[in-house]
C-alpha cells in the first residue's frame, strides 16, 4: 500500500521523503539530506550532500562513502529541529551506531525502524523502545519459524565447533561489518582470549570498533602471517564473498559454517553449501517484531523488507492492529 | 531417541565421506543391538511405507496452536519440508502445559526412550489411532523434545529420513566397526533385513557362520557411463545390447524359483511365466539378466511402456499375460551347480552360461526358449566398429550398448573399471518455459520445477513436459529472478512466465499418451542447455516430436 498522500513521509523513487524536514531516510539515490538509520551499504549510499547519522558510526560512514561527506554525528535521544521538523535518533540495536529514526511535524510522529533486534549484543548498544503515531518496521525475518537463542549460547556452540577439530582451520563465514564484530564480542563476553585470524574485508571494521570500546579478542589479518604458517586449530572469520574463492586455497582442509539467521532453515543452508550453520542473527526475530510493534503504540503499522505481506496480515487479523505492508520501499530502500 | 538424533545432526553437518564414516561407525559401536538395527534399517531406505503424511501433521500442529493456516504455509513456503516446519514451530506454539497421554502424567516426555522403543512402539501406535485421539498421541510424542529431535520424530513418522548417506557409507561404517568385510555384509542384507537385534547380530556374526538361504541374491554389480575407450584390445570385451528393461536376479535353488528386481523386491508373482520356465533351469543357478515385454514371434522387445503395464500389476490377468509377454534376457551366470562363481572371469561364466542356456532349450523347446534368452553377443574385434555398433542401437530397440572386460570377476555395486554403458544419445527438443514451482528441500523458495511448451498447428503453445534438472546453479538463481519479474499469473504455488525462455530437452523416449494435453509422454526428461539464442518462436513443435515417436521406438 503506498503511504497516504499528505503524510508525514512519502515514497519517492530516491525512497522515504519527509517534506516537513526535507530529508530522505537511508536514500537509494544522492539527494541534499540524508537520515542515515546505519552505515550498512544498502542504506547508506555515496554522493548526499549533507548525511546525519549517530556519531559511533561516523569512522565507518568516512571510510565507506568518503573521508570528506558532510556528516552531522548526533547522539541518541537528542532531539533536533531540521525545517519543521523535530528529529531524534534512537537506538536499533543492529550493529555500531545503528539508529531508529522519529519524525514529528503538524502534531503526528513517525517511526522508522531502519533494522533492528531485540536479543542483547556486546557489540552495540542496546535497542531503545520508542513511542509513535505511526511504526515502519522491518521484517526481514517475519515467520515464526524464526526465533533467536542468546548471542552466548550460541558463540558457546561455535567454539564447540572450534575446539571440536584442533587438526583443521575453522572457517567462519559472516557479514564483515556488524556480524563479525559481534560474533567476536560474543565470544570475548564467554571468555575467548586467543588469537582470532580475520578476513582482510572484517579487518578494515575493527579500528571502528575498538574505538568504541568494545571488549574484543586479539585478532590479526591472515594477510599479515608468515607464508606457510599452520592455520590448524585457528578461528576465521571471513566474509561470505570469501567462501569458496581463491582465498579459501590457502587452507588446507577446512571446515566451514555460515553465522546467519537463514541458517535456521535446513535447506538454506545446504543451498549455500556450508558443513554448519549457526543462527545468530541482527535483525529481529518473530516474537522481537511483535513486541516492538506493541511497544511502539502506534495507531497505524506499515511494514517493510522481507515477508511484509506476512507480518502486516498477522498483525492485522491476529492482533487487530492496523497494518499494511508498505509497496515500493523494498525496491527504494 | 537423543542419540540417533545427534547422529542424524553430525551426518547432516558434515560433507566429508570419513568424516560421515566415522560419525555412523561411533554410533553403531556404542548403540543398543536393537536401536542399531533399527538405525541401519533406516539409514538404508528401507523403512518402507510412510506412518503418517506430512498433511496429518500439519493440520495435529496446527490443531494444537494458535497459528492461523496461511501463516504454517507461509512458512512451509520458507523451509520446503513439513517435517522440519513444524520441527521450528512447535516449541514457539505449543500450549504449555501437554495433554494427558495414555500412559503418562501431563508433561511426560518420551523424549529418553530408546529408538526401537519409538519405532516399534510409539510410533506405529500413534499411527494406527485417528482423528483426536491420533492428535493427542502425536502432540504427547513431540512433547519434550529438542528442535532435532522432533525433526527426525516427523522424519521417521514421513518416511522421509534422508541425510545424503547412501548405503555405500553405511556398510563403509558397519564393516569399519565389525571388521568384516562390506560386499559380506551387502550379500547378507540382500533380500531384505527385519530390524530386530536378532537379525542385526547375525548380519554381524563372524564370516564362517554364513548359512544359506536359498532366496537371498547376490548384490547386483553396476555399469558406469562409458567416458573413453577402455585400455586394451576390443575383442577382449564382451559387446551387449542395453535394453531398456528392469534389471532382474532369477534363482533357482531348493526346489523353489526366486525372481529379485534390483530395488530387492521380490516380484515373482508378477511374471508367472518366467517363474514357470525357470524350472527348466538345473537347481542351483542364479541369473542376472533384464526383465523386457518381449512376444515370442517379434525380432524385438516391446517398448517400456509395454513392461510398465506389467509393473503396474501385482497378479496380471490372462489378457494381460497374453498381451505383454515377458522375457528374461541372462546375461551373467553368478552360481552354477549350487557354486558361487563371481570371482571367476566374465569369459567363463558367459561360456558356462550359453551352454546352460542352449541345454535348457533343447530340454523344454517352446515355449521356455523365448521366455529365458541369452542376450546376444556382438561382433566386436576392433573399436572403430564400437560406434557404428552404437548408432544400431535404436533400431535393435535397445538404449545403448554395454562393455564388459571378459577377464572381470563380478563385483557388487557400482564399481568403474569392468563394466560400462554406452547409451545412444538422447533425443532433443527445444521448448518454451511456460510454468515454473518452487522446489522443496534444498530448493525450497526458489523456482526450480519447469514445465515446457512446444507449438501445435495452430500457433498455441501446448505443455509437453516437466522437467527439474540440468540447470547449474548460478542459471538456476538467474532464472528464478527472471521468473519472478515476468510472471504473468498465479496458481497457488505455480506461476505463468511470459513464453520467452527456450530450453532444450533431452529425454530418452517418447510415447504417446492420452493423458496428457499434447498426447504426450517423456522418459527422464531433463535441461540440457538454455537457448539464450533462441527465440520463443522458433522452439519446436508438436509435429516434430510426432516424428521422433514414428522414427522407431526410443
Amino acid at each position: 500500500m503506498p503511504l497516504p498522500a499528505g503524510s508525514l513521509l512519502e515514497l519517492t523513487p530516491q525512497g522515504l521523503y519527509c517534506p516537513a524536514a526535507a530529508a530522505w531516510i537511508d536514500p537509494c539515490r544522492p539527494v541534499p539530506r540524508a537520515l542515515i538509520t546505519h552505515a550498512h551499504a544498502d542504506h547508506a549510499r555515496p554522493g548526499c550532500g549533507e548525511y546525519w547519522a549517530i556519531g559511533a558510526s561516523e569512522t565507518i560512514l568516512r571510510q565507506r562513502l568518503g573521508a570528506t561527506i558532510n556528516l552531522i554525528p548526533v547522539d541518541y535521544g537528542q532531539l533536533h529541529r531540521i525545517g519543521d521538523a523535530r528529529v531524534s535518533f534512537h537506538s536499533a540495536g543492529h550493529v555500531l551506531g545503528s539508529a531508529q529514526i522519529r519524525l514529528e511535524a503538524g502534531g503526528e510522529s513517525w517511526l522508522v525502524s531502519g533494522d533492528y533486534k531485540r536479543c542483547a549484543d556486546p557489540s552495540c548498544a542496546p535497542f531503545a523502545p520508542v513511542r509513535a503515531d505511526v511504526f515502519i518496521t522491518e521484517a526481514t525475518f517475519g515467520l515464526p519459524i524464526y526465533r533467536w537463542r542468546s548471542g552466548a549460547q550460541v558463540a558457546a556452540d561455535i567454539v564447540q565447533w572450534w575446539r571440536g577439530a584442533p587438526e583443521r582451520p575453522s572457517l567462519l563465514f559472516a557479514y564483515a561489518f556488524g556480524k563479525a564484530q559481534r560474533l567476536l564480542a560474543e565470544l570475548a563476553a564467554i571468555g575467548v582470549r586467543e588469537e582470532v585470524l580475520l578476513h582482510g574485508a572484517v579487518e578494515a571494521l575493527m579500528p571502528a570498533y575498538r574505538e568504541a570500546g568494545v571488549v574484543l579478542p586479539p585478532t590479526q589479518a591472515v594477510s599479515a602471517l608468515a607464508k606457510g604458517e599452520s592455520l590448524a586449530g585457528r578461528l576465521v572469520i571471513a566474509p561470505p564473498s570469501a567462501h569458496r574463492s581463491v582465498w579459501m586455497r590457502r587452507f588446507k582442509l577446512p571446515q566451514t559454517a555460515f553465522v546467519s539467521g537463514w541458517m535456521a532453515v535446513r535447506g538454506a543452508r545446504r543451498r549455500r553449501g556450508y558443513e554448519r550453520g549457526f543462527v545468530l542473527s541482527d535483525h529481529a526475530d518473530w516474537p522481537g517484531l511483535l513486541q516492538s510493534v506493541k511497544e511502539s503504540g502506534a495507531r497505524q503499522v506499515y511494514v517493510t523488507h522481507g515477508n511484509s505481506d506476512g507480518l502486516a496480515r498477522y498483525l492485522r487479523e491476529v492482533e487487530g492492529l492496523s497494518a499494511e505492508p508498505l509497496e515500493g520501499a523494498a525496491a527504494a530502500a | 531417541m537423543q542419540p540417533f538424533a545427534t547422529l542424524y545432526s553430525r551426518l547432516d553437518a558434515s560433507s566429508g565421506t570419513s568424516s560421515r564414516v566415522a560419525a555412523l561407525a561411533a554410533y553403531f559401536e556404542s548403540a543398543d543391538p536393537a536401536d542399531a538395527a533399527w538405525a541401519l534399517h533406516v539409514l538404508l531406505g528401507k523403512q518402507g511405507k510412510r506412518l503418517i503424511t506430512g498433511r496429518r501433521l500439519r493440520e495435529i500442529c496446527l490443531a494444537g496452536s494458535p497459528l492461523p493456516d496461511w501463516l504454517f504455509d507461509d512458512c512451509y513456503a520458507q523451509v520446503g519440508d513439513s517435517a522440519e516446519t513444524i520441527a521450528l514451530l512447535w516449541q514457539q506454539v505449543a500450549p504449555q502445559t501437554g495433554p494427558v497421554g495414555a500412559e503418562g502424567s501431563p508433561g511426560e516426555s518420551w523424549a529418553g526412550a530408546p529408538l526401537h522403543r519409538w519405532l516399534d512402539e510409539l510410533l506405529p501406535a500413534a499411527a494406527a489411532l485417528q482423528g483426536e485421539a491420533q492428535a493427542e498421541a502425536v502432540r504427547q510424542l513431540w512433547q519434550g523434545l529438542s528442535a532435532n529431535e522432533l525433526l527426525v520424530a516427523n522424519k521417521l513418522l514421513t518416511g522421509g529420513l534422508r541425510v545424503g548417506v547412501g548405503p555405500g557409507l553405511v556398510l563403509r561404517a558397519l564393516a569399519q566397526f565389525s571388521g568384516l568385510e562390506a560386499a559380506l555384509l551387502q550379500h547378507r542384507l540382500m533380500g531384505g533385513f527385519s530390524p530386530s537385534p536378532e537379525a542385526y547380530r547375525q548380519l554381524l556374526a563372524p564370516a564362517h557362520q554364513t548359512e544359506a538361504v536359498p532366496s537371498r541374491p547376490y548384490p547386483f554389480f553396476l555399469a558406469s557411463p562409458l567416458e573413453e575407450l577402455p585400455a586394451g584390445a576390443a575383442e577382449d570385451w564382451l559387446a551387449e545390447w542395453k535394453f531398456d528393461g528392469i534389471r532382474g536376479q532369477l534363482i533357482h535353488r531348493a526346489g523353489q524359483v526366486f525372481l529379485w528386481s534390483r530395488g530387492e523386491e521380490l516380484i515373482n508373482t508378477a511374471f508367472p511365466e518366467l517363474i514357470a520356465a525357470a524350472t527348466n533351469l538345473p537347481e542351483g543357478t542364479v541369473l542376472d539378466g533384464e526383465i523386457l515385454v518381449w512376444p515370442s514371434t517379434a525380432a524385438q522387445p516391446a517398448p517400456f511402456s509395454q513392461l510398465q503395464r506389467r509393473l503396474g500389476r501385482k497378479a496380471p490377468g490372462r489378457a494381460l499375460l497374453a498381451a505383454c509377454p515377458a522375457a528374461f534376457v541372462a546375461y551373467d551366470l553368478l552360481e552354477g551347480e549350487g557354486d558361487d562363481r563371481r570371482q571367476r572371469p566374465l569369459r567363463q561364466r558367459r561360456a558356462a552360461l550359453e551352454e546352460l542356456l542352449h541345454r535348457c532349450s533343447e530340454a523344454a523347446p517352446t515355449p521356455a526358449a523365448g521366455l529365458l534368452r541369452l542376450s546376444p553377443r556382438l561382433p566386436l574385434t576392433a573399436w572403430d566398429q564400437l560406434e557404428p555398433l552404437r548408432q544400431q542401437a535404436a533400431a535393435a530397440a535397445a538404449e545403448g550398448l554395454m562393455l564388459k572386460d571378459l577377464a572381470s570377476p563380478y563385483l557388487a555395486g557400482r564399481r568403474r573399471g569392468s563394466w560400462w554403458k554406452h547409451k545412444r544419445d538422447p533425443d532433443t527438443l527445444d521448448a518454451v518455459l511456460l510454468y515454473a514451482q518452487a522446489g522443496s528441500g534444498r530448493r525450497a523458495n526458489l523456482f526450480t520445477d519447469y514445465t515446457f511448451g512446444l507449438w501445435d498447428g495452430d500457433g498455441q503453445l501446448v505443455t509437453f513436459a516437466k522437467a527439474y534438472s540440468g540447470l547449474d546453479d548460478a542459471e538456476i538463481t538467474a532464472l528464478d529472478r527472471w521468473i519472478r519479474q515476468h510472471t504473468t499469473e498465479r496458481f497457488g504455488p505455480v506461476r505463468a512466465v511470459e513464453p520467452l525462455q527456450v530450453f532444450e530437452l533431452a529425454f530418452e523416449g517418447l510415447q504417446q499418451s492420452p493423458r496428457h494435453k499434447s498426447g504426450l509422454a517423456v522418459r527422464f526428461p531433463r535441461i540440457r542447455r538454455w537457448r539464450h539464442d533462441k527465440p520463443a518462436q522458433e522452439a519446436d513443435t508438436l509435429a516434430t516430436a510426432l516424428a521422433l515417436l514414428e522414427r522407431g521406438p526410443c
